[in-house]
């Protein structure tokens, strides 16, 4: 025992603060919240056991006439295309900037990321203003080519669509700086080659350059689809009152379940059920990976 | 080799798309503190402001008579970043050491359950967070935001990525000149860290400054609000009052803004390094 202490002790002693907090902040919760979504939970009570067991996880989809079926729906159209464009304007935007110089590639990259250190509040809520139904930016510029204002966030119809047009028009700074250090790392000589053989520069983007950096497209997608699949903040603060139940989300519903109605075990069995929907897409991505080409 | 650049259709469309997408990505920004150096007392006139008048009025109105609690906001948002960012500081890297450099049994195994909690969507936990401050009596202080804030897996993963790349001969040739284990982390793997650690400790400000979803839970009297707590409630308060609003939100975004232009090597290195999603 002591000898191994002897031998061990000092790494143990470092990783130990580490694992302190994790165990005391994430593992333990984790479990916890496992728990309690099979239970009723009450602060003062603490939680009794629902009948049958899957209660809870039965309640979450047919509860309020089915809203967390509504929150996944939108959940999931925003996600769609918030991560589509991501994808395609961070490919587009890295392999603009790939040729310039360094100086400008700085640029532009410094342009795309500034607004990704704004935190997700100030963001939403200058979109909020933008999309003002009377004095907003919006109106005045589709005014401007004829269109009669819209009322972007109070419209049902509308309101999702603009939320997600928002993230759509905030450029993927995290794609492109990922973008371009997977395509400054392909090999010279690759291009080199076509080059000889004659191909132009479109077919060796389409040849050369998208197939090796398939893993970072794979990465990002992953990294996107969950961001998306979490989405609080722009909805939040750009659609406080739901606008019926226009723009409910996954989280917006585990949040208002948990905290304004506290029905805690109802609220973690929809926690899990976004949690399934991420492990699944982390299984993809190790997958995906694995069968990567090496180069 | 280089090529006379020709002008041809393509670069006329690249130049387009790059200097559009620059505008659409920096606009928002510009447009809201075009109308915090604006005196607006209402609402802002119907044609769009695009030009600042660069007076402070709405700041002014936004510390007198938006929120008393404004600047107390930014100072709690200050404080419990640094105490998180510290945190990361020392332990990720001395967390990360030990999962590069050193054998011990259990390493892979404490490892991979480390890496796996960055799978796990931080919704899940806050209910269980939420009674597990109450029952210690934290809930409403600056500690229930800063103690979870310390299990965030990222850095762990980002020290070892690091610290996996220096040279072990130098950790046994410390060991054999008789150094202690302690020193040899704090005078020889530490300093060699720099560029790591500084990229971590810019992460982890910016994630626990922008945080949202737990502090808004954690905290209760407004008076200990983070600041974006604080500005999203004053959406609510504030809605005939705009001046004020573009104000609190551009004031609010002004450290970052700097902090990003001062320290923007770090940013694009750390993303690079696989830090973090934004």
């Amino acid at each position: 025992m002591q000898r191994f202490m002897y031998k061990y002790g000092w790494s143990y002693a470092f990783v130990l603060p580490s694992m302190a907090t994790f165990t005391i902040f994430v593992l333990f919760p984790v479990l916890w919240a496992f728990v309690i979504s099979f239970q009723d939970y009450s602060i003062v009570r603490g939680g009794t056991w629902v009948e049958p067991w899957y209660d809870n996880y039965v309640r979450a989809f047919t509860q309020q006439r089915g809203v967390f079926v509504i929150a996944i729906r939108n959940t999931l159209y925003y996600s769609f295309f918030t991560v589509v464009a991501n994808i395609f304007i961070g490919l587009a935007l890295a392999s603009l900037i790939q040729p310039l110089a360094n100086w400008l590639r700085t640029f532009y990259r410094s342009a795309y990321y500034l607004p990704a250190v704004t935190s997700a509040i100030v963001i939403g809520m200058t979109w909020s203003y933008i999309f003002n139904a009377q004095w907003g930016f919006a109106n005045w510029l589709i005014g401007l080519f004829g269109f009669p204002p819209v009322r972007w966030l109070s419209d049902p119809n509308l309101a999702l669509s603009s939320v997600t047009l928002s993230a759509v028009l905030t450029m993927p700074a995290t794609a492109v700086v990922l973008f371009s250090a997977a395509m400054g790392s392909v090999p010279r000589e690759y291009y080199e080659a076509a080059e000889l053989d004659g191909a132009g520069p479109v077919q060796r983007w389409w040849n050369i350059t998208l197939p090796l950096i398939k893993s970072t497209t794979l990465y990002l997608t992953v990294l996107y689809t969950i961001a998306s699949f979490e989405v609080f903040e722009r909805i939040y603060v750009m659609a406080p009152s739901g606008v019926g139940n226009s723009t409910q989300t996954i989280v917006m519903q585990i949040y208002q379940n948990a905290f304004h109605q506290f029905k805690f075990g109802i609220a973690s069995a929809q926690a899990f059920v976004l949690f399934v929907m991420v492990a699944v897409l982390a299984v993809i991505q190790f997958r995906g990976l694995r069968s990567d080409v090496e180069y | 080799m280089t090529k006379r650049r020709r002008i041809t259709l393509g670069n006329l469309l690249a130049w387009f798309f790059l200097i559009l997408t620059t505008v659409i990505s920096l606009f928002p920004m510009y447009w809201l503190f075009v109308n915090a150096l604006t005196p607006i007392y209402s609402s802002p006139p119907l044609t769009p402001i695009l030009w600042p008048a660069f007076k402070l009025d709405n700041i002014e109105r936004l510390l007198t008579q938006g929120s008393p609690y404004y600047l107390r906001w930014m100072l709690n948002s200050v404080l419990i970043a640094i105490a998180v960012t510290a945190w990361h500081m020392v332990f990720d890297s001395m967390a990360g050491y030990a999962f590069a450099k050193r054998r011990f049994p259990g390493r892979e195994v404490l490892f991979w359950m480390i890496l796996s909690t960055l799978m796990i969507p931080p919704q899940v936990t806050l209910i269980p967070l939420y009674l597990i401050t109450q029952n210690i009596g934290l809930l409403d202080t600056p500690l229930a935001v800063i103690l979870p804030g310390t299990a965030a897996a990222f850095g762990i993963f980002l020290m070892r990525q690091y610290i996996q790349t220096l040279p072990s001969e130098l950790i046994e040739a410390a060991r054999i000149d008789g150094c202690s284990e302690p020193r040899i982390f704090f005078s020889i793997i530490l300093p060699l860290c720099k560029p790591a650690v500084a990229a971590l400790a810019i992460f982890s400000f910016v994630r626990v400054w922008n945080d949202f979803l737990w502090p808004l839970i954690a905290i209760i009297k407004p008076a200990n609000y983070t600041l974006t707590v604080g500005i999203a409630n004053m959406q609510g308060e504030f809605m005939t009052d705009y001046g004020i609003l573009f104000a609190a939100a551009a004031l609010a975004a002004l450290p970052m803004i700097a902090f990003f232009l001062l320290f923007q090597k770090y940013f694009l290195e750390g993303v690079r390094m696989g830090a973090v999603k934004g």
